[in-house]
């Protein structure tokens, strides 16, 4: 969280030090409630584990996933987590137009994901595959449909953040926001990792 | 027109269900007409506003939070004595079933949720900012939202009393009877809601208190140094955060159950009721040891307070407190052993259950040593902590009871369970929150609660526990099943639940003497002039009472346990005065209206969600995004006190 400022008198300096502390009480803040949104995914992913055979009269996870949408999708997020750890960078190193540049590379790509998503719950929904066909399609929906809102909040957050930081420049509380949103991000290219293994590839493979 | 009102009146104010809503409607417009009426002729809008809606001062969202938790403790005593007066004769039609059913569920609901809730949260935002030598919270914006969010969840909830139909599932609303298929009204609805509302809440109040305790504490204070009631809101937030995302899971899918038509918990098409039952109670056993960890924390605090002594074993009471609230994830499936998952999954659940005793045991026993040869003062804070260590070994010992998983076949669901969780959660929770509420009353007002009116309160409250819930034991013990509205004479039930009912309104008449109590003591009350009523041992009594709402004029640096209490004893306590060389200005954060707005909006997208409106419920969720966003594009949100306020404030106060 290196941004260095030149401060000549001492209030400055009090300033200064007072953001890095409250940025660093944000953080810790933060991470604590990626705790909390992890073990709300973890439940989540529990009752789809137990829910996912239960299929009913609807389709199996084997006969609904598509692979190449969902190893687009994934390909995609990470990609987007990549840029978003790249932008943080050029933010320690002060470099703003470029920051800006690669958070804007990941929004396009969040939307890439969230459109690509979006696609394929109205392919399958329109193919008779609703949430309210089985308890397997229920879970399904909500786990991947919590993860694509966790997203989407994210997008708008992210622009939010760049609206700021176009605006301010690197000063005061922006690195710190900008930190805490890329962490987000990270947080929900994680959880994806989980969904792709546990929903996905064991769909695939029963 | 006519036909138009009647159906409204009919479907939505339940008119047609007799004088207990027409009394309920008439007793809430005069209260709401008396409540604008003192505000509009003693001109005090702007001060409501200014002082109370918007504030971020921790004190006073602890104070906001005491009385929600006081008028909650009325409305759910309320609750349990018309239930008393019900079961108080065989074949009684005092209510009908289904009026019972309601009443049930929103006795157990509000005083858990809305009643023991809250009042933690009042302490923990009272004590622990004090304690450990901060100016606020780590979030005091954040922590204004958690308590707006608990408010208007609690204004939902209660409002489907007169306002569409109670929920009647119970306060556990397990599937599928909680289901759209057995349960039509908005009840159940009003449930899912307002416990969804305030959860937001509560698991931001987790996550506020836990920064603050690990990254706000005054210069020389380590995890060590710090006061046990600090701790114990520690153990309490670990398991506020861990445990609260599974009630927000099991909610939203029985919502999505009960609103978009999805098949978690229906028995159709694959949905597995014993999934939310799973989920609620990975949550739910929690949940109690987040009750009672604070309480124990103020038992720390009122034993080596009026025992004049150091607490016994504060390194042991550090580890009972985490033990604690690591075990209470390995419980739950206790609360349905009966559901056959076999004997393996039985056992280790039965013998993690026990394992809890071992830390307890190890509080309870440290309490005592504390005690030992201690100069005791019968104050009441110590009289209630008194009171609870027996109430609190029996109900301890009938748990393990519980526990042992064969027997619990026999005593599942049975009047000796109920006799058994309220004498733990009121021996524990109840009389801990009285103590911590006597203890810090001078603290966050500036005047003692009188002495005689509490005990009168204390022996009627105490007595009448006993009265109530040990008949309630053998109760069980002869077949009687919780939530039955009714029983027949035959049975010979009829003696042991009239006294309970006895026993019940003894400790309403405890009530009433607690209200009589605090009334008289706004006028007649001992005044608190020196900051230290009780001779305290931690930071919070170095303070004047009221506190200043900067806290601490300058942050103290602290080099020992019981700091305040060490400086006494060394003639050291000019210490902790500032001098006037050594203020500086100090960074406040500003009020806000919010928090309050953001509230508002969550209530509106949750009355539009309980009757399925949902343009409401979008321009409810609108205004809370609407909240977001202009919050993060907010930069000013803090100000300084000038030097010269704060000495000015400081010397008023006689202490530069």
């Amino acid at each position: 969280m290196a941004v260095v400022h030149e401060a000549s008198d001492a209030f400055n300096v009090r300033e200064h030090g007072h953001h890095h502390d409250e940025d660093a009480l944000r953080i810790f803040g933060f991470w604590i409630f990626l705790t909390s949104d992890l073990i709300l995914f973890a439940c989540l992913f529990a009752t789809y584990v137990i829910l996912s055979n239960h299929t009913g009269s609807g389709p199996t996870p084997a006969d609904m996933f598509d692979v190449p949408a969902f190893t687009a999708e994934t390909i995609i997020l990470l990609t987007s987590s990549f840029t978003c750890g790249l932008a943080t960078f050029a933010m320690h190193h002060g470099r703003r137009g470029l920051m800006l540049t690669w958070l804007i590379v990941t929004l396009l790509l969040g939307l890439a994901f969230v459109g690509l998503e979006a696609s394929e719950f109205t392919r399958n929904a329109l193919a008779g595959a609703t949430m309210q066909r089985s308890a397997f399609l229920s879970a399904f929906y909500t786990l991947v449909g919590t993860h694509g809102c966790h997203v989407s909040f994210g997008i708008l957050w992210m622009t939010s953040i760049l609206i700021q930081a176009w605006r301010k420049g690197l000063a005061g509380e922006i690195p710190g926001k900008v930190f805490i949103v890329g962490l987000y991000w990270h947080f929900l290219d994680v959880v994806w990792v989980f969904i792709f293994t546990v929903v996905y590839l064991m769909g695939v493979m029963r | 027109m006519w036909e138009g009102f009647r159906h409204f009146a009919d479907t939505y104010l339940m008119w047609n269900e007799g004088p207990l809503i027409w009394m309920s409607d008439v007793l809430i417009l005069l209260t709401s007409i008396g409540i604008v009426a003192v505000l509009t002729y003693f001109k005090k809008w702007k001060w409501l506003w200014d002082e109370w809606l918007t504030t971020v001062d921790h004190k006073k969202i602890g104070i906001m939070y005491l009385i929600c938790a006081l008028l909650m403790f009325f409305r759910g005593g309320v609750d349990a004595l018309l239930m008393r007066t019900q079961l108080a004769l065989p074949n009684n039609h005092f209510l009908d079933a289904e009026h019972y059913d309601q009443i049930f569920t929103t006795h157990g609901t509000i005083m858990i949720l809305f009643m023991a809730m809250p009042f933690i949260f009042a302490l923990f935002n009272i004590a622990v900012p004090l304690q450990i030598g901060a100016r606020d919270v780590a979030f005091p914006y954040l922590n204004a939202i958690s308590f707006w969010l608990f408010f208007f969840g609690a204004l939902l909830f209660n409002i489907s009393f007169v306002f569409g139909g109670s929920p009647d599932a119970g306060w556990t609303s397990y599937p599928p009877l909680s289901e759209l298929a057995f349960d039509k009204g908005p009840g159940e609805n009003f449930y899912l809601l307002g416990l969804q509302i305030s959860g937001i809440g509560s698991i931001a109040t987790g996550i506020n208190f836990m920064a603050t305790i690990l990254k706000m504490r005054a210069p020389g204070m380590t995890l060590m140094r710090m006061p046990l009631f600090t701790w114990s809101v520690l153990a309490a937030c670990v398991v506020i955060i861990f445990a609260f995302p599974a009630l927000t899971v099991a909610l939203a899918l029985l919502l999505l159950d009960r609103i978009v038509g999805t098949h978690f918990f229906t028995i159709l098409h694959g949905g597995n009721p014993m999934m939310f039952i799973n989920l609620f109670w990975i949550w739910g056993h929690p949940e109690v040891y987040i009750v009672i960890l604070p309480a124990f924390g103020v038992f720390s605090e009122v034993v080596a307070t009026f025992a004049r002594k150091r607490i016994f074993g504060y390194g042991s009471m550090v580890v009972a407190l985490m033990a604690i609230s690591v075990i209470s994830f390995f419980v739950w499936v206790h609360h349905f052993f009966t559901m056959g998952a076999g004997a393996d999954v039985n056992t280790f659940f039965a013998v993690a259950t026990m394992a809890v005793g071992i830390p307890t045991g190890v509080k309870v026993f440290n309490w005592l040593f504390t005690m030992y040869r201690g100069r005791i003062r019968m104050s009441l804070p110590m009289l209630w902590t008194v009171a609870f260590v027996p109430c609190f070994a029996i109900g301890g010992a009938t748990g393990v009871m519980l526990a042992v998983a064969p027997a619990d076949y026999q005593y599942h669901n049975s009047y000796f369970l109920i006799a058994h969780f309220h004498q733990v959660l009121i021996g524990g929770t109840v009389f801990g929150m009285l103590a911590g509420m006597y203890y810090w009353w001078p603290k966050m007002f500036g005047f003692l609660l009188d002495e005689r009116l509490g005990r009168w309160a204390f022996w009627f409250f105490n007595i009448g526990f006993y009265v109530c819930f040990m008949p309630q034991y053998a109760l069980g013990f002869m077949g009687m099943q919780r939530r039955m509205y009714t029983y027949p004479a035959d049975l010979g039930w009829g003696t042991l639940n009239f006294i309970s009912t006895i026993g019940a309104y003894l400790m309403g008449i405890g009530f009433l003497f607690m209200v009589a109590q605090i009334i008289y003591s706004i006028r007649y009350g001992q005044r608190d002039l020196t900051g230290d009523p009780w001779d305290g041992r931690t930071l919070e009594w170095s303070l004047p009472s009221p506190v200043p709402h900067y806290n601490f004029a300058v942050i103290p640096t602290v080099e020992d346990r019981d700091y305040w209490w060490v400086l006494k004893q060394q003639g050291r306590t000019q210490e902790l005065r500032p001098r006037p060389e050594e203020i500086q200005p100090i960074h406040m954060p500003k009020n806000s209206g919010r928090p309050f707005l953001m509230g508002v909006a969550f209530f509106v997208a949750g009355i539009g969600f309980v009757f399925n409106w949902y343009v409401l419920a979008v321009l409810g969720l609108l205004g809370v995004v609407a909240c977001m966003v202009a919050r993060a594009f907010e930069y000013d949100d803090e100000y300084h006190i000038p030097v010269e306020e704060v000495q000015h404030t400081e010397a008023a106060l006689g202490r530069l």
